[in-house]
């Protein structure tokens, strides 16, 4: 049989693309409404963003209060106790998800455009008149130990956590997880649950977005009735204070005898979401790690088949998240996946990528920039995001034209300023037998040494 | 919400499906190859996923790595996966970038076998050991995986061994496997082939034609062994598991009628009244009120062949033996099987069945994938559109009967993880 064509066929003519076009006001209660009206299907999804609800805004003694109090929400209110909201909810066919992050309290739910008005009306009350019973408190407490015990066997878990503890320095809050620890955890009151909840979850720090089937009318008349009447608290405004945790070079290794593999995290403080070098930033790092087809992927997966999958990332945050490549590989490789990884690191602040490797990586960038808006929940994820890092309102109708904008020697000149070969952490979860006298020529002096089981309660 | 579709076959045998939407400019293709873990000889286990990585190493005219990095500098993403009895292989791209992907997928359909090397075997057999240590022995619990279907299933059924491999079966694999695997398997007869998204119907039709249409037929594939089972276990199956775990966690599986059956409809609706979210039966008992557990769910593998097995899967609280979970488990089944399902209990999971699907029909990879899947299984990707109203047809009495006849002590299996040291 004979092939037609032998090289890849061209590409016909491109269909445009818009984000879809959102509107934005601020009502009465001085919440911000985002309206995006969307036509596909018979879906609307709802996310309500509490500005000063996140884990940055947990009081030094209380960490994990913001998550514990998002959670506690779904336990119950004046209209109906926490089993009784779950099935009203799922009733409806949705489900009420609440969580903080790092920067916000988020609570967000899917729900067919009849059912709204429902849905929102028992929003209402989670939002506002919420229970806060005991019982479920304590449940919800012995709930986040079970987690964080599954944390502590499990190698991936460890090996974040542990990047985040050598990462930061003592007091940064980002050293311990934005759930906080079983010890910090334990410390919390019901009393601290509900303070939070009255000073932290103000109509004007929130920002309300509907994505979907419905109109801006509609939004505007259910967001004036969820606010309406809601007094504003009195929030703490905490601003995060990063520092690292060493000036320089360090290895730890979270030792866990006869582990099948060494989960390996190579890296350092990164910078805030809103700095300037966003764009160059973003394709520098999908050229190093960002795609399948980065350097650090090929390099160790597909020329040494030393692991499964190999990424660098950075953590965007309002403070500066950490900057990280991540990778598991097998025990007697370690050393030498370490040196690739640096020598990687290395190469990209030492010459210009090639024009056509930066291609690849920035026509990556601005042709999934479509696929990742397919759901509603993935549009009100984005405005999400959107609100919460304050991005301009062009944002999403730039983003294409900025990443093709980034040239390779504003590639090169992100990685001198911000990949900092001097500062670079190495954390390795794994045997140490097979492993401490590899990592040796890592440590410029010596290898910090933890076991796995003391990670939770590590300093 | 319905789902167009247009179906037709090749004459060397490849099935094809379209399915237009115009919302955004994005096209999905996706292909099915009928054949996954359970066609694997012995002494080659692991193999069918083994193979799926050299299917991304290149085929004739597209070099090492070149496959990944076209459909990425296209603004694409791929994948593939394997199963127990199917293997895919998915793109979704900008929608003027189609004819790249059909290009690419009938490259490696027609011509694999020249690019393929033992260093890029070598390779490739690293990594997935990696994922193996990565996904199996290095996760806590992660030798569920195996150990639950080589419960379920006899020594001499197809889906009883382990589907990523060990790791002796993945050293032994040469390159004369890959090529009798790729020649006996890799047919556009045992394949389908799915288009959703944003494309024209002539103009895609025309470009399967040029791609796929000169590929030969395969000389037909050896059956696969047996699935046919008796309805039930017989008896109640058991496996302890001392592991490096923090606590203790069960899963107890059902043998059940498989996939697509009328009956497996309501056994998906009764593994959502008891494990689908947190109003559902097992989490409002064992973790709300009795607090015995810190999670608990129930899902089904989606089985077509023979059987299917329906799985609760509970994580006991710290200082909860695995005994008690067990136990407190073992209570709500029982209690269902005593007692039946409520109507409101129905319609609760009715709802969220209902907007489940709507949610995942918006993506046109989601779409692609549940087409290829009825096109594969049963020759009618329209099905996909008959989802909604097979589940919505269940009953309270049919689900209460679904529980009756499977769900009872003769018929389980429980796997059951506890913590080494006893904790």
């Amino acid at each position: 049989m004979t092939r037609v064509s032998t090289v890849p066929p061209p590409a016909s003519a491109p269909r445009p693309y818009r984000f879809p076009v959102a509107q934005r006001s601020v009502i009465g209660s001085g919440t911000r409404l985002v309206v995006a009206p969307l036509t596909k299907a018979p879906l609307v999804s709802v996310s309500a963003v509490f500005h000063r609800g996140g884990a940055d805004h947990d009081p030094p003694d209380r960490e994990g209060l913001a998550e514990l109090t998002a959670l506690m929400l779904l336990e119950g209110n004046d209209a109906r106790d926490g089993a009784a909201l779950a099935d009203y909810f799922e009733s409806l066919g949705s489900s009420l998800a609440a969580a903080a992050d790092w920067d916000s309290a988020i609570m967000s739910f899917t729900v067919h455009p009849d059912r709204l008005d429902a849905a929102m009306r028992a929003f209402r009350e989670v939002l506002r008149a919420p229970a806060f019973p005991q019982r479920e408190l304590d449940r919800i407490k012995a709930e986040h130990h079970a987690d964080r015990m599954q944390a502590s066997a499990d190698p991936r878990s460890l090996a974040n956590d542990a990047f985040a503890w050598s990462c930061y320095g003592d007091n940064v809050r980002y050293r311990r997880p934005a759930a906080g620890t079983s010890a910090t955890v334990e410390s919390i009151t019901r009393e601290d649950v509900e303070s939070f909840w009255g000073a932290q979850y103000s109509p004007g720090d929130l920002t309300l977005i509907f994505a979907g089937a419905l109109d801006n009318a509609r939004a505007a008349a259910l967001a004036e009735e969820l606010t309406a009447g809601w007094v504003q608290g009195a929030p703490e405004s905490r601003t995060m204070l990063v520092t690292p945790r060493y000036r320089e070079p360090a290895v730890t290794l979270i030792e866990k005898p006869g582990a099948a593999q060494a989960e390996l995290r190579i890296g350092h403080m990164g910078v805030p979401r809103a700095h300037a070098g966003y764009f160059p930033l973003t394709v520098m790092n999908a050229v190093l790690g960002g795609l399948f087809s980065s350097r650090i992927n090929l390099n160790l997966r597909e020329r040494h088949g030393y692991t499964y999958g190999a990424s660098s990332g950075f953590d965007w945050r309002k403070a500066a998240g950490p900057w990280l490549v991540s990778t598991a590989v097998k025990t007697e490789v370690c050393a030498a996946a370490i040196r690739e990884v640096l020598g990687e690191i290395d190469r990209i602040r030492t010459a210009e990528v090639e024009k056509d490797e930066l291609d690849l990586a920035a026509q990556y960038l601005v042709g999934v920039f479509p696929l990742r808006f397919e759901t509603t929940a993935a549009v009100a994820g984005a405005l999400v995001s959107h609100s919460i890092f304050g991005l301009p309102p062009d944002y999403f109708d730039t983003y294409r034209e900025r990443v093709s904008a980034v040239t390779p020697g504003d590639a090169l000149r992100a990685a001198q300023d911000h990949l900092h070969r001097d500062q670079l952490q190495i954390v390795v979860v794994g045997d140490p037998a097979g492993l401490r006298a590899d990592l040796l020529p890592f440590a410029r002096g010596q290898i910090h040494s933890v076991p796995a089981s003391a990670v939770e309660s590590a300093p | 919400m319905n789902v167009p579709v247009e179906t037709y076959r090749l004459p060397n045998g490849l099935s094809v499906t379209l399915s237009e939407d115009h919302t955004a400019p994005i096209v999905a293709v996706n292909l099915w190859y009928h054949v996954g873990s359970g066609n694997e000889r012995a002494g080659r286990t692991g193999f069918a996923h083994l193979f799926e990585h050299m299917l991304f190493q290149g085929s004739e005219h597209v070099g090492v790595n070149q496959h990944f990095e076209l459909v990425q500098r296209a603004g694409g993403t791929l994948n593939g996966s394997t199963w127990l009895d199917r293997t895919n292989y998915f793109e979704t791209l900008p929608s003027h970038y189609l004819s790249l992907a059909l290009w690419l997928e009938a490259d490696r359909m027609g011509y694999l076998l020249p690019a393929m090397t033992q260093e890029k075997l070598d390779t490739q057999r690293d990594v997935v050991k990696n994922e193996r240590r990565w996904t199996v022995d290095n996760q806590p619990y992660g030798t569920w995986w195996e150990r639950l279907p080589a419960l379920v299933f006899p020594e001499s059924h197809p889906f009883h061994h382990s589907l990523i491999g060990s790791m002796s079966d993945l050293d032994a694999a040469s390159l004369e496997d890959i090529a009798g695997f790729f020649r006996t398997y890799y047919t556009p007869d045992n394949a389908v082939l799915t288009i959703a998204g944003d494309f024209d119907p002539p103009s895609a039709r025309a470009l399967i034609d040029e791609h796929f249409a000169h590929i030969p037929r395969g000389a037909g594939k050896p059956p696969l062994a047996s699935t046919t089972l008796p309805d039930t276990f017989g008896d109640w199956k058991r496996e302890v598991v001392p592991d490096d775990v923090p606590l203790p966690r069960l899963l107890l599986a059902f043998r059940t009628p498989p996939f697509g059956d009328d009956a497996w409809y309501a056994g998906s609706m009764c593994a959502a009244v008891l494990g689908l979210r947190r109003g559902s039966r097992l989490h409002r008992a064992l973790v709300r009120e009795r607090q015995v557990a810190s999670d608990a769910s129930a899902f089904t593998y989606d089985l077509t062949k023979g059987s299917d097995v329906l799985v609760v899967d509970a994580t006991a609280r710290p200082g909860v033996p695995a005994e008690q979970l067990e136990a407190e488990v073992v209570r709500e089944i029982d209690a269902l099987v005593a007692g039946g399902v409520r109507d409101e209990e129905v319609r609760r999971v009715a709802a969220m069945i209902e907007t489940d699907f709507a949610i995942a029909m918006q993506s046109a990879q989601e779409r692609a994938d549940r087409l290829s899947q009825f096109a594969t299984y049963f020759g009618d990707p329209a099905r996909l559109n008959e989802q909604p109203s097979r589940y919505a047809r269940v009953t309270a009495r049919d689900v209460s009967d679904f529980a009756r006849s499977h769900l009872h002590d003769r018929n389980r299996a429980s796997l059951v993880y506890v913590p080494r040291d006893g904790a």
